[in-house]
């Protein structure tokens, strides 16, 4: 019964619920599409993407509208930018993503330096504050979330042709350029939808780190969505709690919960863990 | 851009399946391919040989549609490619990221993406045709493996059972049989013969005069330019070869036969050409 009460009792208070159920999305959202994204090896493209939309969200701040339209704004023109940019032989991709996330980004702190709480806006930016999620950014992390698992299962066979072997995709006669920008769309929005939660800084373990501990505990793409989606709701909503009873920063918790549970799986997990695998070498 | 549902357009029956006229590539004004000019009708089975470097990769990236000739027109059964998906090529292992989370007959099953359409689930039909294609490709008991559990033989008959699956009528092939031990090599000979009793063409790019000279109808040697384009017996003339392969090549004529000996070997900077996504 205490464990009830421990888990049932702050959510008497409504910013705990409603924190419970953006960090919850966000987990099931960042972890499925983070399978693509590390198995396409775009980690730094997500990392990047989600500094450069900075200057998107203190415009929007400034200008009083939602800071969502802003962030989205800036993210898909990035990375429209980064396609471009890198569509030119000369410049290569990851440098072309490191030019636009770096000047982006300072451009995004150029701007909030003028503004007068400097120090206190920067930190929520980066880190996120899900115990401030209000009703209406729960209906937008909602919709949002809904809308990127809802194109991750109607394109699910394009993508997964895309993802294992992009001259298929040209052989079958998919729109390979439309579905690669689609993409890159998805984890602008994404990106978006997890902001309030976790923050700029972080947001990269969120699409990175579930979808690794279940690429170790699965042999097929479905599966590795669910597993991935499971680990990082279960991982966000254990740091919300450490967070509520430690007084921890939110975002972190939940990162490093979810990379405790990547450390456990790596160690452990029978068929391909270090440990077993040293114990096996050991006997041979 | 296909249209909603992938509707394959009609075959004329007398058209060849692949026809290049006069296709030049260039990377950054460094020409790959020169005025390449022939056609492959149905059922044919072509090995395109040369040295490395002679364009062989970005032959068939052209003909697959991975790069824009910079000059002339690729033509597949008399029309633009756009619509096409009759084209099935087996990529280079090296290409194949072995790691990824996939069954062997979720990757056969990605060769009927076009056929079963956007936003529709695989049917019976696709099904079935997965696991004649399994069948013939000798991989039905592979099925429920996931592609990093396989050996290279049987991952080059995935693919190829993949390329049945998509209903191909042309199959490219680049370097098909590069690192695989003998009974592996036989055994993907084999199924390419029975493809070809079927009507399945077949354009196979490869360094190895020998065998394209004893399993392929014709040969296209290419180095850069088409320099011949005809059945292995014309073709293998010491003056053809030198013309191919330049001062790489000794020939060297004995009384049983000719011996041609090539100065460098294929493994390393072959395996690092291939089908490769330009751009």
């Amino acid at each position: 019964m205490a464990f009830f009460d421990w888990f049932l009792s702050p959510l008497a208070y409504p910013f705990m619920a409603r924190a419970l159920l953006a960090s919850l999305m966000v987990g099931v959202v960042c972890s499925v599409l983070g399978t693509y994204v590390i198995l396409q090896g775009m980690a730094f493209f997500g990392d990047a993407l989600s500094h450069a939309i900075l200057p998107g969200i203190v415009l929007a701040f400034l200008a009083g509208w939602p800071l969502a339209v802003g962030a989205l704004l800036f993210g898909v023109l990035a990375a429209v930018g980064i396609g471009i940019l890198s569509e030119r032989e000369e410049i290569r991709e990851d440098t072309a993503i490191g030019i636009v996330f770096a000047g982006s980004f300072a451009l995004g702190v150029a701007l909030l330096s003028t503004t007068g709480s400097y120090a206190t806006d920067l930190a929520h930016i980066l880190f996120g504050n899900v115990l401030g999620v209000s009703q209406e950014e729960l209906w937008l992390i909602f919709g949002l979330g809904l809308l990127v698992l809802g194109v991750i299962v109607a394109l699910y066979k394009e993508f997964l042709v895309l993802a294992f072997d992009p001259t298929l995709a040209v052989v079958l006669r998919l729109p390979r350029s439309l579905l690669r920008y689609l993409q890159l769309v998805l984890i602008a929005v994404t990106i978006v939808v997890s902001l309030q939660t976790v923050g700029v800084a972080l947001m990269l373990a969120m699409l990175v780190t579930p979808a690794t501990t279940a690429s170790l505990l699965t042999k097929r793409l479905p599966s590795m969505m669910l597993v991935a989606g499971l680990v990082g709701a279960l991982s966000n909503l254990t740091g919300l709690y450490l967070s509520f009873y430690y007084n921890i920063a939110s975002g972190p918790a939940m990162v490093l919960v979810s990379t405790l549970v990547f450390l456990l799986v790596f160690l452990f997990e029978p068929k391909r863990g270090i440990l077993w695998q040293r114990i096996r070498g050991q006997q041979q | 851009m296909p249209s909603f549902f992938h509707h394959p357009p009609v075959h004329p029956p007398n058209a060849p399946t692949i026809e290049l006229d006069r296709v030049s590539v260039a990377y950054s004004d460094r020409p790959a391919l020169e005025d390449i000019s022939f056609q492959l009708r149905k059922g044919e089975r072509v090995a395109v040989v040369g040295p490395n470097g002679a364009g062989k990769s970005t032959l068939f990236n052209v003909i697959v549609g991975t790069i824009k000739p910079s000059s002339g027109k690729v033509r597949i059964y008399g029309s633009g490619p756009a619509e096409h998906t009759c084209i099935g090529y087996v990529p280079q292992r090296n290409k194949i990221d072995w790691r990824f989370p996939a069954t062997v007959w979720d990757v056969v099953m990605m060769g009927r993406t076009a056929r079963i359409g956007y936003l529709r689930r695989p049917g019976r039909l696709d099904r079935q045709m997965v696991e004649q294609a399994l069948v013939e490709a000798q991989a039905e008991d592979l099925a429920r493996r996931q592609i990093g559990e396989l050996s290279g033989g049987q991952q080059q008959r995935v693919f190829l059972a993949r390329a049945l699956a998509q209903e191909a009528e042309v199959l490219l092939l680049d370097e098909p049989l590069t690192g695989l031990d003998t009974p592996s090599q036989e055994a993907v000979l084999a199924i390419l013969d029975g493809l070809g009793a079927r009507g399945i063409g077949i354009l196979v790019a490869t360094h190895d005069l020998g065998q394209a000279a004893q399993m392929y109808d014709r040969i296209l040697l290419l180095n850069r330019r088409l320099i011949a384009d005809g059945p292995p017996s014309q073709l293998l003339t010491s003056q053809m070869l030198s013309r191919a392969y330049g001062s790489h090549l000794h020939i060297l004529p004995t009384p049983d036969a000719t011996v041609a000996l090539a100065d460098e070997c294929c493994s390393d900077e072959e395996m690092g050409e291939g089908l490769e996504l330009v751009g």
